[in-house]
């Protein structure tokens, strides 16, 4: 069971919206903005407070890539892998990053919850490939002794 | 507030005047590229120390006070658009313009006292090619060979403020369009021969006047700003560097075909494009030019913006509006088309952010002056990203019909590090790959079609002989692959084998037989996917597959790699004389591959090498080598 707060903070984001099926989609972006994830409890309290089937917000929640029923990291890092980040080696830097936090393709986040490592297809920073971005934070010209004194002083900051 | 006509000209006239006024203006990129590199600690330093310099004064608007001391303004630009020589910084002086380079923190402080106080130049911090150092940023190379319309204002002014757009005749289209009756704002709007930007090149006077006509009498006007192809982000700088042009544009259009409200939809990667345009918007509001009754007249427009959610095919017109109105974003069969039945079931004009940002000008200037630009099946300019293994990576605009030659090698000064060019991928996953041959052909959405490539959206990335085509294959299919939103077979199940034989090949295990079947796959998914994402995933290997075909078969028979790119493909051995047996190696190998004594030379076991790479990584001593 989550927590009352949770339920009053949803209602809260709830209000700035129309009740209906066309702010599904910002309302999930706003919970997952406050909790870094998509408690699945309040995606169907969603559903019935904006009047859709639990079925289709679970639908619509597990067709885009952004959104997670996994709690992720404090820092999210975002690995991009565009066309102008893959031709300037951006695979080594994912590799460094996963080595350091040891993670995989199959575990994205560090059990202390402060990392999660994923790939995205472009971050628009083309000209500063390879890039990644940490929450909203782009890293341009990434390497992977970068990559890696970028997580010790974020494990420094905590 | 602005309610009419008469006070949008004293409200530009006030604007302009304002600039005038100022002594010095710094312009700092703000782009998110130069962001990426710390433009907006530069932005802050320069705040305070204009603060504080004795002599000078921070102003935010110069009029009207009196000014005993030099106002200066600190502002925050778009994309100046040589994102690789971040932070980019411009001094701007009456009509002077000094452009900055790689501007740090500690440059600051010497860039106020000599240039700002004292007007000279800093020669270490202009761009500097060969021998030339360039004072004005209109006189570098990478910018005088553009022809800038979409991107004009982008990096010479704020983007975050209507006064300076209205100040550069902003809104002075819009006004021009509600004197003119609607069917006139159409006609000059097809005249132009102004094509879909977002890479479909779809005449975009034709699908207004669809619009137009419908019985329906709810309309909406929708801007595609899911700029999802990796690789490209002119859409997202132009949303960044002049929300407003893009605005009037889509406004224009509303007045044009009857619309009432108008929807951005945003990629979520670009969380910069959504703030501003929400301060553009929040702005105009406010100022009575977004609302009911703009400017006196009948037209009423309101603004909306979506942001996406992390899916490539909702660049996809069907997928696009689906997912504005709360569902799956996945395509639906045509007819009925968009202009008859898009968001909500109405008729919908949807057109990407480059093609709006082009409308006003072509209301201003008229459509012949628009066709004087470009060629005569494309007229007009194109932007452009230029990145991968090339010079001067950035943003550029040029004239349709501009070589390939000219955008490669005299605006991005060829290739990096002098390497030896092999091709530029154009149209990202839905494009191919255009080759030495095809370097002094001129690009317009016509002539790249008949090389197996689309202009697409813009992106461009250049590839050296150090990049091997089967892995830039592999590479979009699994793109395209993991993209794909299932709903029809031939993409769903058609790309995953696709990606399975190409993974196969660059691991080595490819037969010639595959070559066959990747073609025939192709084919099949080319003509039978539902929508435009699926029809245009095969065309990566298509083009690799005829314009590269024999390092298709160098993988598959000789079972290397010619550009050493492949893992798989590669081999490593020991150099004996630089081991120094300290077994480093040997201990990080996970398949215990490597053997040998300590302080003797060690030796790699090539049956249960996996080629993952662990050695090179763990070797101090550089003795080990790969060869192909």
């Amino acid at each position: 069971m989550l927590d009352e707060s949770y339920y009053r903070k949803t209602d809260e984001i709830i209000s700035r919206y129309v009740r209906d099926a066309r702010s599904l989609i910002p309302i999930m972006q706003d919970i997952q903005a406050e909790y870094r994830y998509l408690p699945p409890e309040l995606l169907s309290y969603v559903a019935k407070q904006i009047g859709i089937t639990e079925a289709k917000a679970y639908s619509v929640a597990t067709f885009y890539e952004n959104f997670s029923f996994e709690a992720k990291g404090k820092y999210v890092i975002k690995v991009c892998d565009g066309t102008a980040c893959h031709v300037r080696h951006s695979t080594p830097v994912l590799k460094a990053l996963r080595k350091e936090l040891g993670l995989s393709d199959k575990q994205h986040t560090t059990e202390d919850m402060l990392f999660t490592v994923e790939t995205v297809s472009c971050l628009g920073a083309c000209g500063l490939a390879p890039a990644i971005m940490v929450n909203e934070q782009v890293h341009p010209a990434m390497t992977p002794e970068k990559a890696t004194a970028l997580i010790e002083e974020l494990r420094r900051k905590g | 507030m602005i309610h009419n006509m008469n006070e949008l000209t004293q409200a530009s006239e006030a604007a302009r005047e304002q600039l005038r006024a100022y002594d010095c203006r710094i312009l700092v990129c703000s782009g998110t590229g130069c962001i990426a590199t710390g433009s907006n600690k530069i932005h802050e330093i320069f705040e305070q120390l204009v603060k504080n310099t004795p002599g000078v004064e921070l102003v935010f608007s110069p009029c009207g006070g009196n000014h005993e001391e030099a106002a200066v303004g600190v502002k925050k630009t778009g994309c100046q658009g040589f994102c690789e020589l971040g932070p980019l910084v411009r001094i701007q002086k009456g009509d002077k313009v000094i452009q900055y380079v790689k501007v740090q923190p500690e440059d600051c402080e010497e860039i106020i006292e000599k240039t700002v106080v004292r007007d000279e130049v800093i020669t270490r911090l202009l761009y500097h090619k060969g021998y030339t150092a360039y004072v004005s940023p209109d006189e570098i190379p990478f910018i005088a060979k553009q022809t800038r319309i979409v991107l004009e204002n982008c990096g010479k002014f704020d983007a975050e403020s209507l006064d300076e757009y209205l100040a550069a005749g902003g809104f002075e289209a819009l006004k021009k369009a509600l004197s003119m009756s609607r069917d006139e704002v159409i006609d000059e709007v097809d005249k132009s021969g102004l094509r879909g930007r977002g890479g479909g090149g779809f005449p975009a006077g034709r699908k207004w006047k669809q619009v137009a006509r419908q019985k329906e009498t709810e309309r909406f006007v929708v801007c595609n700003g899911d700029e999802g192809d990796p690789g490209a982000f002119m859409d997202g700088s132009v949303m960044e560097g002049d929300p407003f042009k893009l605005i009037e544009g889509m406004m224009i259009a509303g007045y044009a075909v009857r619309a009432e409200n108008g929807y951005i939809y945003v990629r979520a990667e670009y969380p910069m494009s959504v703030a501003r345009l929400w301060n553009a918007i929040h702005q105009l509001e406010e100022r009575g030019l977004l609302g009911d009754n703009i400017l006196g007249t009948d037209f009423s427009f309101h603004m909306h913006i979506n942001k996406g959610a992390g899916a490539f095919v909702c660049g996809e017109g069907s997928a696009l509006t689906a997912s504005i109105e709360g569902n799956r974003g996945m395509p639906r069969t045509k007819p009925p088309r968009t202009v008859e039945k898009g968001l909500w079931e109405k008729p919908t004009v949807l057109n990407n952010v480059e093609t709006y940002a082009n409308v006003p000008k072509i209301i201003l200037q008229g459509a012949d002056w628009f066709r004087s630009i470009g060629t005569a099946g494309s007229p007009g300019c194109k932007t452009f990203s230029l990145t991968g293994a090339i010079e001067n990576t950035g943003l550029i605009e040029v004239p349709m019909g501009t070589t390939l030659r000219e955008i490669i090698f005299d605006i991005g000064g060829g290739l990096k590090n002098g390497a030896e060019f092999k091709a530029v991928q154009i149209g990202g996953p839905s494009g191919g790959c255009l080759t030495e041959k095809h370097l002094d052909e001129p690009l317009d959405f016509d002539s790249v079609k008949k090389f197996n490539a689309i202009v697409g959206s813009g992106g461009m990335v250049v590839m050296s002989t150090d990049t091997c085509m089967v892995e830039v294959a592999r590479f979009f299919m699994s793109f395209t692959q993991r993209e794909s939103c299932g709903k029809c077979t031939p993409c769903r199940e058609g790309t995953k084998r696709m990606l399975e034989i190409l993974e196969r090949i660059v691991n080595g295990a490819g037969k010639l037989e595959d070559l066959d079947t990747l073609e025939e796959l192709a084919t099949m998914i080319q003509t039978m996917a539902l929508c435009g994402l699926g029809k245009s995933a095969p065309l990566p290997v298509l083009s690799t597959l005829s314009t590269f075909r024999d390092e298709y078969i160098t993988h598959i028979v000789d079972k290397k790699c010619p550009a050493k790119q492949c893992t798989a493909l590669r081999h490593f051995s020991i150099i004996p004389v630089l081991c120094k047996g300290c077994s480093k190696c040997a201990r990080n190998c996970p398949t215990h591959a490597i053997t040998g004594v300590i302080g003797k030379h060690f030796v790699i076991d090539h049956e249960k090498c996996i080629k993952c790479g662990a050695c090179i990584e763990s070797c101090a001593f550089d003795a080990i080598y790969v060869d192909d």
